[in-house]
């Protein structure tokens, strides 16, 4: 299997305070890879040193290694644009700019230098289906993204994501400032597309994690504790503090 | 008992304080509206102002007034949008940004006397630009820049960190962000503090008093050479403005109507403020809904 991000003991800190303890991991290509682990135990900083997210903060320090299809994306050569044109990114709450659907689908692309208005009406399309939002927003594409449903604006920032090509998505949380059906949704529309796309999603939803991804990653405290084929982890995990955390005795 | 009771008491000293207040305001606005509005005429907004009969009108005040205004807007608005724009998106927290703050807290206070006397000895005297329409511009650039800048990082700063991150994490440069998504999703702001600041400069009057001047020269509205003296798009000749008007035909105006004339003159002061205040709320509830779009089609 083809690793498209790997990740070799990463470590970040804020100052003189050591958020992640050296974390390697792995990710396969056309995969769904979960980070669990309970809050505040680095899963969101990690998924975003992974497009370099953590950049502007004061203070902080990164350092070992992380290779996109082997370069070294923290390198000085690395183009901060072109890699987050590969590696996309999906927020919490959903974050539709405020002009027309097309327009938020269409952004990406005109600012990559796509003039041929032809290719970006066929891109949104296709990126409004590949999101499964197309039906409910074919007749109205000239209206305001942040007029929608809150699953819909989700949908409608994965089709933005989706519209540029990445061959990674990165998740943070997607679904837990949605309701149940909005989510449902969205973790089908996740199911579809996971076999054309690597993504790597932050989830507190345990069972989510266990209905749609292929690896997992248990992350505690700074430090990974786990990693593995989802089945196998969910059923055997390695370790006790693994099987305690996702039978619910903390966290 | 004893709570309910105070609770009674505090409500009603409540309510009184506030009947003061509407009081007042409707007190004064009721008459100057009372007292101008029945003098105020065609005849009174299109002929020149008299100097020493009665009958004069406003005219060239009127102009000069809105005159002032775009020019001033010209000069101040896009010095203000891009301290705003530092001071929200590219600042960080140190001594210097902090000094900037409280130095544009401690203008927006200043007096604006003390701003027309400073634009007199800088751009009247210094300059050499006298008592012309560019120097009230330019004093009222100062008087209106701090003002104008605090209410446009506002603005900015409430477009929510989440849509900045959407930006970048869609790989467009820091630039590309602020200008394709935090702007356009602070524009209704922007614009009401733009035309909040409007209503400021427009009755504004001891800022202009030394530095657009006090006396109307001959202007002719056909004449559309800037350069020519006579030209009421001339920036080099003396202005008077409505608001200066008013405090002229007052102290040192000897027509024998003093009294009609300024009444009638801060009528139509006060309406065009309020048409200012009342264009910020629509133009900016419309923007809104237009760029958030509760309701667009």
């Amino acid at each position: 299997m083809k690793d498209v991000i790997t990740a070799k003991d990463v470590k970040l800190s804020y100052g003189s305070y050591e958020a992640l303890h050296g974390i390697s991991l792995n990710f396969h290509e056309d995969e769904l890879t979960a980070l669990i682990g309970p809050s505040g135990c680095g899963k969101s900083t990690f998924l975003r040193c992974l497009n370099r997210m953590n950049d502007d903060i004061e203070n902080i320090n990164i350092t070992g290694k992380i290779l996109f299809e082997g370069q070294d994306i923290y390198s000085p050569k690395m183009d901060l644009v072109e890699l987050r044109k590969e590696v996309g990114m999906v927020f919490q709450q959903p974050t539709p700019f405020p002009f027309s659907v097309y327009d938020n689908i269409a952004y990406g692309l005109r600012i990559a230098g796509i003039k041929d208005k032809e290719l970006i009406d066929q891109r949104v399309e296709e990126s409004l289906k590949q999101a499964a939002i197309w039906r409910e927003t074919k007749d109205n594409l000239k209206r305001n993204a942040q007029a929608f449903s809150g699953g819909q604006q989700q949908r409608i920032c994965i089709a933005r994501a989706l519209a540029i090509r990445p061959k990674v998505v990165l998740l943070d949380e997607p679904t837990s400032a949605l309701d149940p059906i909005s989510s449902s949704e969205v973790e089908e529309t996740l199911m579809d597309l996971k076999r054309k796309y690597t993504f790597i999603m932050v989830t507190h939803n345990l069972q989510q994690a266990g209905r749609i991804s292929d690896q997992t990653a248990f992350l505690m405290n700074g430090n990974l504790i786990e990693a593995g084929k989802t089945e196998e982890m969910f059923i055997a995990p390695k370790k006790q503090i693994t099987s305690d955390y996702l039978n619910g005795r903390f966290g | 008992m004893k709570a309910k009771n105070t609770d009674k008491i505090a409500t009603w000293v409540i309510y009184w304080l506030v009947a003061i207040v509407v009081l007042i305001l409707a007190g004064i606005l009721g008459n100057i509206l009372w007292t101008g509005l029945p003098h105020l005429s065609w005849h009174f907004l299109t002929s020149e102002a008299s100097s020493y009969q009665a009958g004069g009108g406003v005219r060239d005040q009127l102009f000069n007034s809105i005159y002032l205004l775009i020019l001033t807007t010209i000069i101040s608005f896009p010095i203000a949008l891009g301290a705003a724009i530092y001071l929200s998106e590219y600042a960080s927290d140190n001594w210097f940004t902090s000094l900037i703050r409280t130095t544009i807290e401690i203008l927006s206070s200043l007096p604006s006397i003390v701003v027309g006397l400073f634009g007199y000895l800088l751009f009247v005297v210094q300059f050499g630009l006298g008592f012309s329409i560019i120097s009230g511009a330019l004093a009222l650039t100062f008087f209106n820049l701090p003002i104008l800048t605090s209410n446009m990082e506002q603005a900015i700063n409430g477009v929510p960190q989440s849509q900045r991150e959407a930006g970048l994490a869609l790989g467009l440069s820091n630039w590309k962000t602020i200008r394709g998504i935090v702007l356009p999703a602070a524009l209704p702001g922007i614009l009401t503090g733009l035309i909040l600041s409007a209503g400021r400069i427009f009755g504004e009057a001891a800022a202009l008093i030394y530095t657009a001047g006090q006396s109307g020269s001959t202007v002719n509205y056909s004449n559309w050479n800037p350069f020519s003296p006579t030209s009421f798009l001339n920036v080099m000749r003396p202005a008077e403005t409505l608001a200066v008007h008013i405090w002229k035909v007052n102290t040192e105006g000897i027509i024998p109507d003093a009294t009609v004339v300024s009444a009638a003159t801060s009528a139509l002061l006060v309406i065009v403020v309020i048409l200012f205040n009342l264009g910020a709320r629509y133009l900016g509830n419309k923007l809104y809904q237009k760029l958030t779009a509760a309701k667009a089609k």
